[in-house]
């Protein structure tokens, strides 16, 4: 536990000690206006809540989150530094979840920063403020499922870009894989298939939580879903640290 | 103590290190020897416990690094090959990270980063990121986590590679000084290194153990252990001149003039204060004669090449007459 806050600590300090918080932060913060008020119709729904926010998260991070993703693991294997870290007397696991929470807490901290949507729509109007903190809470457990799948990718390559579109790609996957295009194209399926696609989705476990809908299941399924990228972080790391 | 028994390690169908087998005891400098691609990091990545080996054991202290990696590791100050550090961190900050993970805090933490700072002279740079530091900077801001908790085992790849010949004297000297009650293995490709700072040398080639010994008792292996070198200032037949001395078993030219030569003992003989009374006798017209150097390169090229060199050390154009 030790050994991880030290970790963590200087993963989050590395991300503020270059540009890249900052500018992480900074455009995911444009980027949220421009798709909650011109994309999403903030004002003219007329409605006083926060969908058109919330509901192009998940497009924003198939962007975003992997370009704080690939650089975990690729940079440690390009500068050598992976062989410092695994001789000093760290558990691979520490090191693993350390940088991993390093980034998911810079995610929450860019997230938080949205805030004065949040006073927007209070002011506008009367939202059901329990709604949104669950949307909120589903955003960030969703934007760490990016992030251990982007832990897994950034593991297999010492290149730090292959990282990122591969980080893309799979996440791709498993943000389309609720959306109706790709589950229409599956109604030739049984609907146990169907529905299997569709259990595996981003989308449908976020649109549940971010309706104010706190099921277990989709909170679970965030967690065991990082759970076991992390865990395949590990492997991956474990097998390909020394080429 | 370092117990390597019968250490393989196999990348898919290379053999990196091949049945390497060696102990090394506390207050041993052990150096350790061979041609690019010998094994030398890749023994120390495995006692490291960076690789897992394919088999064979590695101990340190009694401590296996298979099934107890953690303790090994607290015991062992590593100075990877390249001496990575994180870029983006200023020196200090690094050496506090590098302190905090080895369970250092508060005063004392600080007692053994000051101490570090001093010992390799980081003073001048320790708020400059290490990033922007030039490369024997960044060397010995490797060795300095190395060294920074006093480790009983310090394992150092290449520590002087980059540096200049004031950086290179001073990180021997703190090799030296380092090395009192501790076990240090470092490995070069400079081989005065080992003769200025190893109490024992290990060659290395193809994964295999060549030759294991004193720098002293390495170098006598070599042919031109106690041979002779004379640069001659004008013609002069020296096949005639030592011819009796018996202990002079060959006369080879060592260079393009044809007026240096070496005069190689016969096994164990010791011929150069013959020769030199034979010379001042006779008047033989000498600019310089000393005995060969380099006798250590000699051997390890004589070993890793698996052949006998043509031509003495340090004079390579070498014809026998």
């Amino acid at each position: 536990m030790r050994i991880l806050q030290i970790i963590f600590k200087r993963e989050l300090a590395g991300y503020f000690a270059t540009p890249l918080a900052y500018v992480f932060i900074v455009i995911f913060l444009v980027m949220n206006g421009i798709f909650t008020f011109d994309l999403g119709g903030f004002y003219v729904r007329g409605q006083a809540d926060l969908m058109p926010f919330f509901s192009f998260h998940p497009w924003l991070y198939l962007f975003m989150i992997p370009a704080i993703a690939m650089g975990l693991w690729a940079d440690e294997r390009k500068t050598g530094t992976i062989e410092l870290l695994m001789t000093l007397p760290v558990k691979l696991t520490d090191a693993v979840l350390g940088k991993f929470l390093a980034a998911w807490v810079l995610c929450g901290a860019a997230l938080l920063l949205t805030f004065p949507i949040w006073i927007t729509v209070n002011y506008l109007g009367d939202p059901d403020n329990g709604v949104i903190v669950a949307a909120y809470l589903g955003s960030w457990l969703m934007a760490g499922s990016f992030l251990a799948i982007g832990s897994c990718m950034s593991a297999m390559t010492r290149n730090s870009v292959i990282a990122f579109i591969l980080t893309v790609a799979i996440c791709f996957v498993f943000v389309a894989s609720g959306s109706e295009i790709v589950l229409n194209a599956f109604n030739w399926a049984p609907q146990v298939l169907v529905d299997a696609v569709a259990a595996l989705s981003f989308l449908t476990h976020f649109d549940a939580i971010s309706k104010g809908v706190l099921d277990v299941r989709d909170i679970l399924f965030f967690l065991v879903f990082m759970a076991s990228w992390l865990f395949a972080s590990a492997i991956v790391i474990e097998i390909k640290k020394a080429n | 103590m370092i117990e390597i028994n019968q250490l393989t390690k196999k990348f898919d169908n290379f053999t990196a290190v091949d049945n390497l087998s060696f102990t090394v005891r506390e207050g041993e400098v052990l150096g350790f020897l061979g041609p690019n691609g010998a094994g030398k990091s890749t023994t120390m990545k495995v006692i490291t416990g960076f690789l897992a080996a394919t088999s064979g054991s590695v101990k340190v202290d009694g401590h296996d690094i298979a099934t107890d990696p953690l303790a090994v590791k607290a015991l062992i100050g590593y100075l990877p090959e390249g001496a990575p550090c994180y870029p983006d961190m200023t020196v200090l900050q690094f050496l506090d990270f590098i302190a905090e993970i080895r369970g250092f805090t508060g005063q004392e933490k600080q007692r053994r980063i000051d101490k570090v700072i001093g010992d390799v002279e980081l003073g001048a740079v320790c708020h400059k990121t290490i990033d922007t530091l030039s490369k024997g900077f960044k060397r010995r801001v490797g060795l300095a986590q190395a060294i920074l908790h006093d480790p009983k085992v310090l394992i150092l790849d290449e520590p002087t590679d980059g540096l200049d010949p004031n950086q290179k004297h001073q990180v021997r000297q703190l090799i030296r000084n380092l090395a009192k009650d501790k076990i240090v293995i470092i490995s070069t490709h400079i081989l005065e290194e080992v003769s200025a700072v190893c109490t024992r040398a290990i060659i290395i080639a193809g994964g295999r153990i060549l030759a294991d010994g004193t720098p002293k008792e390495l170098e006598a292996r070599s042919r031109y252990f106690g041979a002779v070198s004379v640069q001659l200032t004008a013609d002069f037949d020296l096949h005639k001149a030592v011819a009796s001395v018996t202990e002079v078993s060959g006369i080879e030219l060592s260079d393009a003039s044809g007026r240096r030569h070496v005069l190689l003992p016969q096994q164990g003989a010791q011929i150069f204060s013959k020769v030199l009374d034979l010379a001042q006798n006779e008047r033989w017209p000498v600019a310089e004669f000393h005995l060969v150097e380099g006798l250590l390169e000699d051997y390890f090229r004589s070993v890793t090449q698996g052949t006998v060199t043509g031509g003495a050390p340090k004079h390579e154009t070498g014809v026998t007459q």
